[in-house]
């Protein structure tokens, strides 16, 4: 009742067979383009690399995902039993070529992504953190550099439960809104005063956590003019989601008027929502459990705003 | 060898279900219920989660409270619902399916499973605490977690710690009793591969809790000590390392993904045959795959901590690693597609929670690659992506495949035909749910939107509005399952000894078995699993077993 002979497709088949790839091919290159709307702007250089591989990776994912499920979608509709068909179907055990075939192909496809990915990593220079980071001495751990130790180039931010302080020691600078100049290789020290943060511009498509006790050197350069979100990313206590700050892109003409404007200013609280909302919840209790005090908003030149509205 | 089959069925009282039972079928059914209770307290803290982020505004509960939802909901799903409802599966399948009449070590079994319920009340007992529950994840990272605002020594996150490390007291116990039953206590007959996969599966599964729990344990009590007694193995101000707590927390928390998956994948390899009435293809390949991923899953846990600080060549390692894991899993849905393929597909409830599951695996399964590249990791780590990406394996892949496993073997285990309407209702509400809920959350994390937040900006609002109202889908899905289940269980028609005409040692037992199951009977085992199509018996005197167990029926 079992016939052992395998059938062999004829040409009708594999034509079809050859157009459903075909299909699934165009479906594929079509998503791994739309895949790049689904991110925010590129503001820096990092960020046309990770879409690219993101786009690359999306595309082989849309086909794998959609010849899986074809096999699924066409055995549901062809190979279904008849009804009251209590019987059993040919007995193949395997193939060994066949197993040979798809151990061989997902080891190729995800060694060839890995290695795309390693070329992404070196190129985009973002130097295991780890080569970066020192422990902070006793001056660094009592709070942040005197102006004339940090490096010049370099911005210091400051994580805290819950705000981001940055720090621009040559002009003697400090803000609660980062403003960057266009095109130009910055690097931030970060440092955490209490426990994790994660330093996170989805623009920018770069991530890093402050970690206390160390000091972390970390580089990027923006390439677009715009304002974007800095958001925390590790997870840092009651007001963790309302931990960001406003990062500003700005030609280096705005830029040094900006630094200039801002050493001018006299020094104010920065920007803390947590602060804020701490104090109203003093005001109105409304439940809750017991929480972390905020630190107090710091000091700044700048605080910035957490309502204007950003490009990502 | 008649005696067997004819044995009276097991007096059905269910207040045995109440009490101390040594008894695998009692203990198992008892994980279940308790696991299932667990996973309403924890679907209903998702429900109020996704009523918090409907909105952009932390406008429904305090931010506290909302970050001790988070915590308890994750830890509750974890540690409460899906590791004792797998635990109460092997204790069904792992005995019945070996042929053995209980598990090696029966009064560890109770201790180990009594132990559930016993930190269960130590983690909802945190909720009424001074200091309420645990509000820093699942992860519990210090230094956040060291935090204790009241000072008080009886703290939710002391509880948590507490709770969690008694759950890995209950998995090792658990642990060694599976390993030890599946070693030693196999019918005659039984060599290794003629083994169901369910049971290579849990034994790979168990392995690895075996191995990588002690890290786990160790990692808590150090947290323990620097929470309640002041040491500083984490605390940075004492020169601890905050980083190293992520070593030990994910050495085990990695693979135990896979322990939950991995039995999974035996309910996968176990039903497809069954409902396509094919062998289950390629299955010396399906069973060795399960080992290839153990070895493998011990060696990727860094890609979790690819943003936390670490070196460039780690990075591309673990990277490496973990890719490759994508290759034995693939053996494994190639596997499951080679036996559908030509069979004669029958959608029942537990076929059709099976292929919804495997869509989901496929789908989260592309997504973990991506997670794994350094680069785009980089960017959606700690994002909505990861929380889609991993509730698409869990919920849609891992609780679908739980749910394939109890409509397949509810009939074995209670003597009673669960009804096929409400299941196929309770598919539908899940699969379509689940996909609303979590699929969303893939363009929420490569916008940017970071996970755990209680408040985000609007320009979130889209696609969270569409995750809640999945997640509310969700919760009503649970209501034709409990419905089903109940009611069948009271009245339900009575269940023959093999209502699929599947194969295996448990399908030759009455339903509900005995308490011994197979007693001093054992049947010797002469071929292999899954031999659907061949006419090959799976046991010597199969079709006199099957006679008697058939006239027994008749009788009843």
């Amino acid at each position: 009742m079992t016939s052992s002979t395998p059938r062999r497709p004829g040409p009708v088949a594999l034509a079809a067979l050859a157009v459903w790839i075909g299909l699934l091919v165009f479906i594929s290159l079509w998503v791994a383009d739309q895949s790049l709307r689904w991110l925010p702007v590129q503001a820096s250089n990092a960020a046309p690399l990770v879409d690219g591989l993101f786009s690359f990776e999306t595309g082989v994912g849309t086909f794998v995902f959609l010849g899986v499920i074809s096999v699924m979608g066409w055995v549901m509709l062809v190979h279904r039993a008849e009804k009251y068909d209590e019987s059993d179907a040919d007995p193949i055990e395997g193939n060994t070529r066949l197993e040979v075939i798809w151990t061989a192909i997902p080891f190729v496809l995800v060694m060839a992504i890995a290695w795309y990915a390693i070329q992404v990593s070196t190129e985009l220079g973002v130097l295991g953190p780890m080569e970066h980071i020192h422990l902070r001495d006793a001056g660094e751990q009592q709070g942040g550099y005197p102006g004339d130790r940090l490096p010049a180039e370099q911005v210091e931010v400051v994580a805290r439960q819950w705000s981001w302080e940055f720090r621009y020691p040559a002009q003697n600078v400090s803000s609660t809104e980062l403003h960057l100049e266009l095109d130009r290789p910055i690097t931030f020290r970060l440092v955490s005063e209490d426990v994790l943060h994660g330093f996170f511009i989805p623009a920018f498509r770069l991530k890093q956590d402050v970690i206390p006790g160390r000091a972390i050197d970390f580089s990027l350069t923006p390439t677009r003019l715009g304002r974007y979100r800095l958001r925390d990313s590790q997870f840092s206590g009651t007001w963790f989601a309302a931990n960001q700050a406003d990062v500003v892109v700005e030609t280096a003409a705005d830029h040094a008027a900006w630094l200039k404007q801002a050493a001018a200013a006299p020094l104010q609280s920065g920007l803390s929502v947590a602060s804020d909302e701490y104090a109203e919840h003093q005001r109105n209790p409304r439940g809750g459990w017991p929480t972390v005090v905020p630190a107090p908003p710091p000091q700044v030149n700048v605080p910035g705003s957490s309502s204007l509205p950003h490009d990502a | 060898m008649t005696s067997t089959a004819l044995s009276p069925e097991p007096p059905a009282t269910w207040r045995r279900y109440f009490g101390f039972s040594t008894d695998a079928k009692v203990i198992g059914i008892q994980y279940i219920v308790v696991a299932f209770f667990f996973f309403l307290v924890g679907g209903l803290l998702a429900m109020i989660i996704r009523g918090e982020l409907i909105t952009p505004a932390s406008d429904l509960v305090d931010r506290t409270v909302y970050n001790g939802l988070y915590t308890m909901h994750g830890t509750i799903m974890l540690f409460l619902f899906i590791f004792p409802v797998l635990n109460g599966l092997n204790n069904l399948l792992i005995p019945t399916m070996i042929g053995a009449p209980d598990m090696a070590f029966p009064r560890l079994n109770t201790a180990a499973f009594w132990l559930v319920p016993v930190f269960g009340i130590l983690l909802i007992a945190s909720f009424f605490v001074p200091s309420g529950p645990a509000t820093s994840g699942w992860w519990s990272y210090p230094p956040v977690s060291l935090q204790n605002p009241l000072g008080q020594l009886i703290n939710g996150e002391f509880l948590w710690v507490l709770a969690v490390a008694l759950s890995g007291v209950s998995s090792i116990m658990g642990a060694v009793n599976f390993v030890t039953t599946i070693l030693r206590m196999r019918a005659p007959g039984m060599g290794f591969f003629r083994m169901p996969v369910f049971c290579w599966t849990a034994l790979a599964a168990q392995s690895l809790q075996l191995i990588g729990l002690p890290a786990l344990t160790g990692g808590a009590v150090m947290l323990l000590l620097d929470l309640s007694v002041g040491t500083s193995f984490y605390r940075p101000e004492g020169g601890g390392d905050p980083v190293l707590y992520q070593h030990f927390f994910w050495f085990y928390s990695h693979p135990a993904v896979y322990v939950i998956i991995l039995p999974v994948f035996g309910i996968f390899s176990e039903l497809f045959p069954v409902y396509s009435r094919k062998p289950l293809f390629g299955y010396v390949y399906v069973c060795l795959a399960s080992f290839i991923i153990v070895g493998l899953g011990l060696i990727v846990w860094v890609h979790h901590m690819f943003p936390s600080g670490v070196t460039q060549w780690m990075r591309n390692l673990f990277m490496v690693t973990t890719m490759l894991i994508a290759v034995p899993t693939g053996v494994k849905v190639f596997a499951w597609l080679g036996t559908l393929w030509r069979g004669k597909i029958r959608l029942t409830t537990p076929m059709l929670f099976c292929l919804g599951g495997l869509f989901n695996f496929v789908f989260a399964g592309i997504t973990g690659v991506m997670l794994a590249t350094v680069p785009i990791d980089i960017h959606v780590s700690n994002t909505y992506f990861v929380v889609g990406h991993f509730h698409y394996v869990i919920y849609g892949a891992a609780v679908m495949g739980i749910f394939a496993a109890i409509y397949h073997w509810f009939p074995k285990f209670t003597g009673r035909m669960p009804y096929e309407g409400l299941g196929k209702l309770h598919f539908l509400l899940t699969f379509v749910g689940a996909n609303l809920n979590f699929l969303p959350m893939h363009p929420l994390g490569l916008m940017g939107m970071p996970r755990r937040v209680s408040s985000y900006d609007p320009e979130f609002a889209f696609w969270n509005v569409l995750a809640s109202l999945g997640a509310f889908l969700l919760g009503v899905s649970i209501i034709p399952f409990l419905l089903n289940m109940i009611s069948s269980w009271a009245r339900g028609p009575r269940a023959p000894h093999n209502p699929w005409s599947a194969i295996g040692l448990e399908w030759l037992l009455p339903s509900p078995p005995a308490e011994d199951n197979f007693g001093e009977h054992v049947p010797t085992v002469i071929s292999r699993p899954y031999g659907y199509g061949s006419g090959e018996p799976l046991v010597e005197h199969q079709a006199e077993i099957e006679r008697a167990l058939t006239l027994q029926e008749a009788n009843r």
